[in-house]
């Protein structure tokens, strides 16, 4: 074990190396590669650094082991910010989510994206990403998660874009940019405070006691600071409204990006940053309120949807929901827990409607589909798995993260078993939703355009969704009530942390009881509706208020649109008018006055070169005379 | 008798300027390579500086001879952390700008010899310790700038050349008021010295300090520009040929901030202590005006222009934060925007000679044709917009942190800089780049040829060493931003403060316990 540990303080670099190599390699060379080898050394390069993390992080597996930091090299040394790696349960468990799953998602992005002009670039994108994703879960300062959370948003930038010829794509890579952008505000300031009051971004001075240098109104409003990055990075009420525009992109960009991966990083930091989440109860009450109501909200509005992607889209805002409250009920590892089961079941759900859109010709309305099982079987099958995962139903995945989050908020008592039945009501909604959502695509009577001719997808696409099934349906028994393991695991990150553990004993199971009846009601609902066209067009025309609000997202964006941006954007032009008109006006016209009386009082001007020579001495003498008398 | 190295470079620099002018008038190719070729020598020349340059406080390569006595001028110069960075961020975007010339058909000796002529005044000016030297070099850098505007600018070029002489001919005039009457003051009847060494830490009363405070503060602050007297800067730039506006926004804007620091800061210590309220709102007012001003330029190049008063906010709120982290930002962010801010022209230059127009309104879909020009320009902007691990984030940030701790207030307002940024370069980059070429003139778009990238390897290069490893500079400006630190905590009642102190809830919760 003692030779593992060394192996991780002396190679765990290598697990942002490669990736970046791979991104480097493709760079210059991807495009005059022949098509799937570009693929195929971008997956080799993702795949590898997983190899690497597995390896590494074998001493830490049976848990109670403290973590390791690496410093690679100086950065700004007068904030404390350097490139220092922290290799600690917590990291290891972002690091083999991003790298295990991100490295099933390239293997399928090279059946995916055959054909296209620029396969090579996208690779270098991807690769970058994991690289920058790396960068942010492993780094020991909040300058370097910062700097990280920055890259990812870049890379999410140039993926959502990725076919910028298309306006929609690139409108909606701008957005969230500057979506995030906002968010990235509260982090910064949230930085600055730190920096204040601890003179140094490292996590070995901030996080070990900041009880012995924050106040309470500072570490709530630190809290406050990072919950307003992570509303930005994950999506939350009221800055979600970039992710379903990001859907513009590659559909396994957005398995990867904006489901699995990259999004969680609002949950990651607010878990890292859990030692000054733990001085605030009221910080952990906005985090818990804020996940709660985004739960709800966005699963209401997924309820509506007609995109194959744009109910994914919801349901990962939904279920980000999820784990902020999990995060904000001070149940740290029941947050990441969530991250975990849900990166690698939503994962899967998008690669399989990116297997559907694939072989339906680009089709995204749902209204289109149906019946594609029997013509897709493993796509099909695979997606009854992540439904059913996802819907939270015993024994698979969903159903023990959820549930040990729901759990620990109802345990934690008072205002948080108000969030715990909006939880309850969400998981409903959600068990609902997604089954319409299969039932929609893959059961019932095709409906298909004339020219669709839907087909399986190739083996490099199926291989990847086959081994996501499997993780969707028992990476849940890391953590049983019975057998708390990845909570074990996790302990020594949290270890100063009052972790709020879930329910024990029969209210433990009186809570997964209503949690599983509420999933089977939610199924069998949906199934019961959908499945039958009567049933379904009187359950719309019953609820056609609701639905069609929700299929405009209950016209947020408009709403946005019209109070923040427009504003915003008569502020700027009223400012260059202002710019143009009143103080450049002011000087043209002095000069204009200057100019008039020079011609006044020098009727034999002598031009330019020689009045300003004379202008020029005669100035300076009057103010030397003037400095002078007045003592100076 | 030894060559000092600064009169070297200087004297290069002129050399080159020569040599350029003396060249034959029929062959009208050569200037451009020749300019090229000899302004590589200054970079030698300041890269071995850089090499050399110990990570210490103090003057280095300092060089003294008397011009004349009486007065007490001399030939006064030397480096230190504040202009060793700058005098290498001079030489280096001189070459890039002969390059991004290769257009320039119009007398092309004349122009290369102003550029370089432009240079030994630049870096005259981040050299000159002694007063009058410093003023006689802020002064001749008019002289070539002007000329390159008036002479190469497009249509309204006389227009911006005289209002950007007079503007920055007016500050100067304070200043030399200013300069006259502090060597007045300083000498008290004896032998007057223009060195600045000798007006280091005269302990003059706070009124006097005030005053010449502002007679200085006035004429860096039109150069930097700040609000309200930067009017001039969108219409220079947006009149200047490409390598007028990479030489005005990467060197010469910097002769304010550094101006400030050098003179302001450093001569009239109390002055600067005191006026901290009023230089960091007008640079805040500068950070968020500048942007918001920027997002809804029709012209992409006034866009930029805009851009750098919002940058060059950050860099005056760095200065008068009076921090450690506050003063090393201010002075990497000099050199980070000048290479970002610089490839941003040099992009809107290579459009414009492409298609004959700046204005964003007549792109579209260009990326499609030109991936390599779109990707250069996303990546210049994306480090523009300060992504971390480019270099334009470590100067913004070390400012935003460094300004926490004494100016709270002005770091939240100036925060809101990094999203109003994003938002104007992002949508310019959206607009003129993305979507279908719907124009006919953009379907047929070229993208950039070698020579065009061969200029943009040493600015990516130096983009991504000083994002990632900053230190290569920070090491070297840090001992200078200390000392002055110290000097201030010397010679005033300021204390930088350390970590501000809480009563932390760990001790409460013992209290009760």
């Amino acid at each position: 074990m003692d030779q593992l540990v060394t192996f991780a303080e002396q190679w765990i670099w290598l697990v942002i190396a490669l990736p970046l190599a791979g991104f480097v390699f493709n760079h210059f060379l991807g495009s005059r590669l022949p098509e799937p080898l570009a693929g195929v050394i971008a997956t080799l390069a993702s795949g590898s650094a997983f190899v690497v993390a597995l390896v590494a992080a074998l001493p830490w597996i049976d848990g109670g082991r403290h973590g390791v930091t690496v410093e690679l090299w100086d950065w700004m040394p007068s904030i404390g910010a350097e490139f220092e790696i922290l290799w600690d349960p917590l990291s290891i468990a972002m690091t083999l989510l991003v790298t295990g799953v991100g490295t099933l998602i390239h293997l399928y992005s090279v059946g995916y994206m055959h054909g296209d002009g620029r396969f090579s670039r996208y690779f270098t994108y991807l690769n970058l990403f994991a690289t920058s994703m790396l960068i942010l879960v492993l780094a020991n300062n909040f300058a370097m998660v910062f700097l990280g959370w920055e890259a990812v948003g870049m890379c999410s930038y140039l993926l959502i874009s990725f076919w910028y010829t298309k306006p929609v794509a690139a409108e909606a890579g701008k957005k969230a940019f500057v979506v995030n952008r906002i968010g990235d505000f509260g982090f910064i300031l949230g930085l600055v405070a730190v920096f204040a009051f601890f003179g140094t971004m490292s996590f070995d001075e901030v996080l070990v006691e900041p009880g012995a240098v924050l106040d309470q109104n500072w570490a709530t409003a630190i809290g406050i600071a990072f919950l307003v990055a992570a509303i930005g990075k994950s999506a939350q009420i009221p800055l979600y409204v970039w992710l379903p525009d990001a859907m513009a992109g590659p559909t396994p960009a957005s398995a990867l990006i904006h489901a699995a991966t990259m999004v969680t990083a609002g949950v990651y930091l607010i878990a890292r940053s859990a030692a000054i989440f733990d001085l605030s109860e009221t910080a952990l009450m906005a985090v818990a309120t804020v996940g709660a109501l985004t739960a709800l909200w966005a699963a209401i509005i997924a309820m509506g949807q007609n995109d194959i992607k744009g109910v994914l889209a919801y349901s990962t805002i939904s279920q980000l929901g999820y784990m902020v409250v999990g995060v904000g009920s001070a149940a740290f590892t029941a947050g990441i827990f969530h991250l975990i089961t849900h990166g690698v079941f939503k994962a899967l759900l998008f690669l399989g409607a990116g297997s559907v859109i694939h072989s339906m010709g680009d089709e995204q309305d749902m209204r289109k589909m149906g019946g594609l099982l029997k013509k897709m079987p493993v796509t099909g099958w695979t997606m009854a798995v992540a439904t059913l995962a996802i819907a939270g139903i015993p024994p698979l995945a969903g159903f023990w993260s959820k549930d040990e989050i729901l759990s620990a908020a109802f345990n934690r008592g008072g205002y948080y078993q108000f969030i715990w039945a909006l939880g309850i009501i969400t998981a409903v909604l959600t068990a609902f939703y997604m089954t319409r959502w299969f039932v929609l695509v893959f059961l019932g009577e095709p409906r298909w355009d004339s020219d669709a001719h839907p087909h399986e997808s190739p083996g490099v696409m199926t291989l990847p969704l086959v081994l996501l099934a499997v993780g969707a349906a028992v990476i849940g028994v890391i953590n049983t009530p019975w057998r708390l393991g990845f909570e074990h695991f996790l302990e020594p990150s949290f270890e100063s942390i009052h972790l709020q553990h879930a329910a024990e004993g029969t209210i433990a199971w009186v809570i997964a009881g209503i949690a599983t009846i509420g999933a089977i009601a939610g199924v069998a609902f949906g199934y019961l509706t959908y499945r039958n066209r009567e049933r379904k067009e009187r359950f719309e025309r019953g609820a056609s208020r609701l639905l069609s609000g929700a299929e405009r997202g209950f016209g947020v964006d408009g709403f946005y649109g019209k109070r923040v941006v427009a504003p915003l954007a008569a502020t700027a032009e009223a400012s260059a008018r202002f710019d143009s008109k009143v103080v450049d006006g002011a000087v043209n016209g002095l000069a204009a006055l200057v100019a008039k009386a020079g011609t006044a009082l020098q009727p034999l001007q002598s031009g330019f070169v020689r009045s300003y020579g004379v202008g020029l001495v005669a100035g300076t003498l009057v103010l030397v005379v003037w400095f002078v008398m007045r003592g100076v | 008798m030894e060559i000092s190295v600064i009169s070297l470079l200087i004297g290069v620099a002129i050399a080159a300027a020569i040599i350029v002018s003396l060249l034959p008038a029929r062959r009208p190719e050569l200037p451009i390579p020749v300019g090229l070729l000899l302004s590589l020598i200054p970079v030698a020349i300041a890269g071995w500086m850089f090499w050399e340059f110990e990570s210490s406080a103090g003057i280095q390569f300092a060089e003294f001879l008397t011009i004349y006595e009486p007065w007490g001028i001399a030939w006064n110069v030397g480096v230190d952390g504040l202009s060793m960075p700058m005098v290498l961020i001079t030489t280096i975007l001189v070459p890039v700008s002969i390059g991004a010339s290769s257009s320039i058909s119009d007398r092309p000796r004349l122009f290369v010899t102003m550029i370089l002529l432009l240079e030994a005044a630049t870096l005259g000016v981040f050299v000159a310790l002694d007063l009058i030297v410093f003023y006689v070099f802020f002064e001749f850098v008019l002289v070539p700038m002007t000329f390159l505007i008036g002479i190469w600018g497009s249509e309204n070029r006389i227009y911006a050349a005289v209002k950007f002489f007079l503007y920055t001919a007016f500050g100067s005039l304070l200043m030399l008021g200013g300069i006259i009457a502090l060597v007045l003051t300083a000498s008290a009847g004896g032998v007057p010295s223009f060195a600045w060494q000798d007006l280091v830490g005269l302990g003059l009363p706070e009124s006097t300090q005030l005053w010449l405070f502002a007679a200085f503060g006035i004429a860096f602050a039109i150069k930097v520009p700040l609000v309200p007297v930067h009017t001039w800067l969108p219409d220079a730039h947006v009149q200047a040929p490409t390598a007028g506006s990479v030489l005005l926004a990467g060197v010469l804007l910097k002769m304010g901030t550094y101006g400030l620091l050098r003179f302001n800061v450093i001569l009239f210590p109390e002055a600067a202590v005191q006026a901290v309220p009023v230089m960091a709102t007008l640079a805040v007012i500068g950070i968020v005006y500048g942007a918001a001003v920027a997002i809804v330029q029709p012209d992409l190049k006034k866009l930029v222009a805009y851009s750098s008063i919002s940058h060059l906010g950050f860099i005056v709120l760095g200065i008068f934060a009076l921090t450690g982290a506050g003063l090393e930002g201010a002075v990497i962010q000099n050199v980070n925007h000048a290479i970002t801010t610089g490839a941003l022209f040099l992009l809107v230059g290579m459009l414009y000679e492409r298609r004959h127009t700046k204005l964003i309104a007549d792109y579209g879909g260009v990326a499609k044709n030109a991936p390599i020009l779109a990707g250069m320009f996303l990546f210049m902007s994306l480090a523009s917009i300060g992504v971390p691990g480019l270099n334009g984030f470590v100067g913004e940030f070390l400012v935003l942190v460094g300004a926490g701790r004494t100016l709270p207030v002005w770091t939240v307002i100036a925060a809101t800089g990094v999203i109003l940024a994003a938002i104007y370069l992002l949508w310019a980059y959206q607009r003129v780049f993305t979507g279908e070429p719907d124009k006919e003139e953009n379907k047929t778009i070229k993208d950039l040829h070698f020579g065009e990238i061969a200029l943009f390897v040493p600015l990516v290069a130096l983009v991504l060493v000083l994002g990632l490893y900053p230190n290569v500079l920070l090491e070297k400006i840090t001992p200078t931003t200390d000392a002055i630190l110290e000097h201030l905590e010397a010679t005033t009642d300021y204390e930088v403060p350390d970590t501000i102190e809480l009563t932390p809830i760990g001790e409460v919760e013992q209290d009760h316990g």
